[in-house]
């Protein structure tokens, strides 16, 4: 472990996990959906359901959909600052089969009209998985430069995908995929070493097959 | 690279006669790619946000839960009273332990050291030092090095999370760390630190992860403060010669061993120990009834 990990980070209280872990899931959720969100339906599991508000794991996922990073002071006061920023959100519990202790459903919209489901878990120490992107399987922690490519189950995407990546001089550290079914939907997830351009993102969205293109630059 | 063991640690400021500090602070360079300015930079932040939490300490704040807050407040008071049995620095430890730690409950800004949960330790231990001009901020950030270090090991050979070791593993490492960053300011060979260290874990060892209700308020806030007290008593046996005879990294291995034969419901679910206590259970009622009614 790095000696900042092990002396910090510096974050608001109470628990890296059900605190600061919320707080990143919620600003992955924005990042993801790559503009303020306008209206949020969050959904608590597990520990987050039974002690989320003892934790502010609530307040801290708003914080999160605001941009804010873990160590912001203004966490606690999350929902009215939601208000001020136009975000209409509700808190509510869900029961997931199989899902991490520590998991919160977020559906979004964005300020455009942009819609995104995201499910995230808080895994220990601030550090954090997003399990599923729109209802496929994924498994990242977006703790790096990320590319999501929904597509259809077709040969050549990936291809695609990596060629592209290839010409912008972008090295993929690592590389999942995922599908609904044989020819049904399916997810790329490539964690890169260097930010992904623009460039990459209108590239790909314009390529036969690929219904839906994602970065998640830190 | 961070240090496989305190042993190879140690060895490594006799190789390279250099001091723990330096030795840990390299090792980090190496791996997190920082520049040396960047690092220190940041432990310099680290230090500055420990010492603000407490500046910013406010006995009227309460948990969400309403279960935590004030007690530090009541501790200076009683202090200030004359009515306490130990002396200015140790009452002034067992302030500051509960003030950063309920800080933590009550949502505010601290440095995870190396949890949440026992943010408290470290900062309990060097503040009074600081403040009563017994130790400047760079003496400070180089036993915040040296504490780092040996977290770092404990991270390497066991684990830092109450989850997987129970509370040994988060109030237990804070205060081992604390030990050793305490022999160092003092002036501690490194060898001395080591032996603080261990003893310090040593003494909280076995302890279990038990969060009423399961928030890191009853017991961690006031598990702070025997983290902090465990660390001022290890440091200062250490600094007198005493030894634990087992070495340190044979310590870590032994907490790691009972941290994996610990029942599940006493690694910070919430379950057992003084969460399943009938007043632990009745607590939880109360918190939970708030929650549905919010």
């Amino acid at each position: 472990m790095r000696l900042f990990d092990v002396l910090g980070p510096v974050m608001t209280g109470p628990s890296s996990s059900h605190t600061a872990g919320a707080v990143r899931i919620g600003l992955t959720a924005r990042k993801l959906l790559g503009e303020p969100p306008a209206r949020a339906e969050i959904l608590l599991h597990g520990s987050f359901a039974a002690t989320g508000r003892g934790h502010g794991t609530d307040r801290a996922l708003v914080a999160g959909l605001l941009g804010m990073q873990p160590d912001d002071a203004r966490i606690p006061g999350s929902f009215a600052l939601a208000r001020q920023a136009g975000l209409a959100f509700s808190v509510g519990t869900i029961a997931l089969r199989g899902a991490h202790p520590n998991t919160a459903v977020l559906r979004l919209e964005g300020s455009t009209g942009h819609r995104l489901e995201v499910v995230g878990a808080s895994i220990g120490g601030g550090r954090i998985r997003i399990c599923s992107i729109d209802g496929i399987t994924t498994d990242f922690g977006a703790d790096q430069d990320t590319l999501i490519v929904h597509n259809q189950d077709s040969p050549g995407h990936v291809a695609t995908v990596t060629a592209c990546l290839s010409g912008h001089g972008i090295n993929i550290a690592t590389m999942q995929l995922y599908r609904s079914a044989a020819g049904g939907k399916a997810v790329m997830v490539l964690e890169c070493d260097e930010p992904i351009p623009e460039e990459v993102a209108v590239y790909l969205r314009r390529q036969p097959g690929i219904v839906k293109v994602t970065t998640l630059n830190l | 690279m961070a240090y496989p063991s305190v042993r190879e640690m140690l060895a490594a400021c006799q190789a390279e006669h250099l001091p723990l500090h330096e030795v840990i602070l390299r090792s980090d360079l190496a791996e997190s790619g920082l520049t040396r300015e960047d690092s220190l930079a940041e432990m310099h932040r680290m230090w500055s946000v420990m010492c603000r939490t407490s500046a910013e300490y406010r006995e009227e704040d309460r948990s969400n839960s309403g279960f935590a807050g004030g007690d530090a407040a009541k501790v200076e008071a009683a202090a200030r009273a004359g009515l306490l049995l130990g002396g200015d620095y140790l009452n002034q430890v067992l302030a500051e332990a509960l003030k950063t730690a309920e800080c933590n409950a009550c949502m505010k800004r601290i440095v995870a050291a190396p949890t949440a949960g026992s943010c408290g330790v470290l900062p309990a231990v060097l503040l009074p030092l600081w403040r009563a001009g017994l130790a400047d901020e760079e003496a400070v950030c180089r036993a915040l090095y040296v504490a780092a270090g040996f977290g770092q090991v404990i991270a390497a050979r066991a684990t830092l999370a109450g989850a997987e070791g129970g509370c040994q593993a988060e109030v237990g490492a804070a205060s081992a760390m604390a030990a050793a960053a305490l022999v160092y300011l003092k002036g501690g060979t490194a060898e001395a630190c080591a032996e603080a260290f261990a003893m310090a874990l040593t003494n909280l060892e076995g302890l279990v992860c038990d969060p009423v209700a399961g928030l890191v308020e009853i017991p961690c806030i006031k598990r702070n403060v025997i983290g902090a007290m465990n660390a001022v008593s290890a440091a200062d046996m250490a600094l007198a010669g005493v030894v634990g005879h087992i070495p340190a990294d044979e310590v870590i291995d032994a907490m790691a061993e009972v941290g994996a034969a610990m029942s599940r419901d006493l690694r910070e679910t919430g379950i057992g120990g003084l969460a399943g206590t009938p007043t632990g259970q009745a607590i939880r009622e109360i918190v939970t009834m708030a929650q549905e009614e919010a």
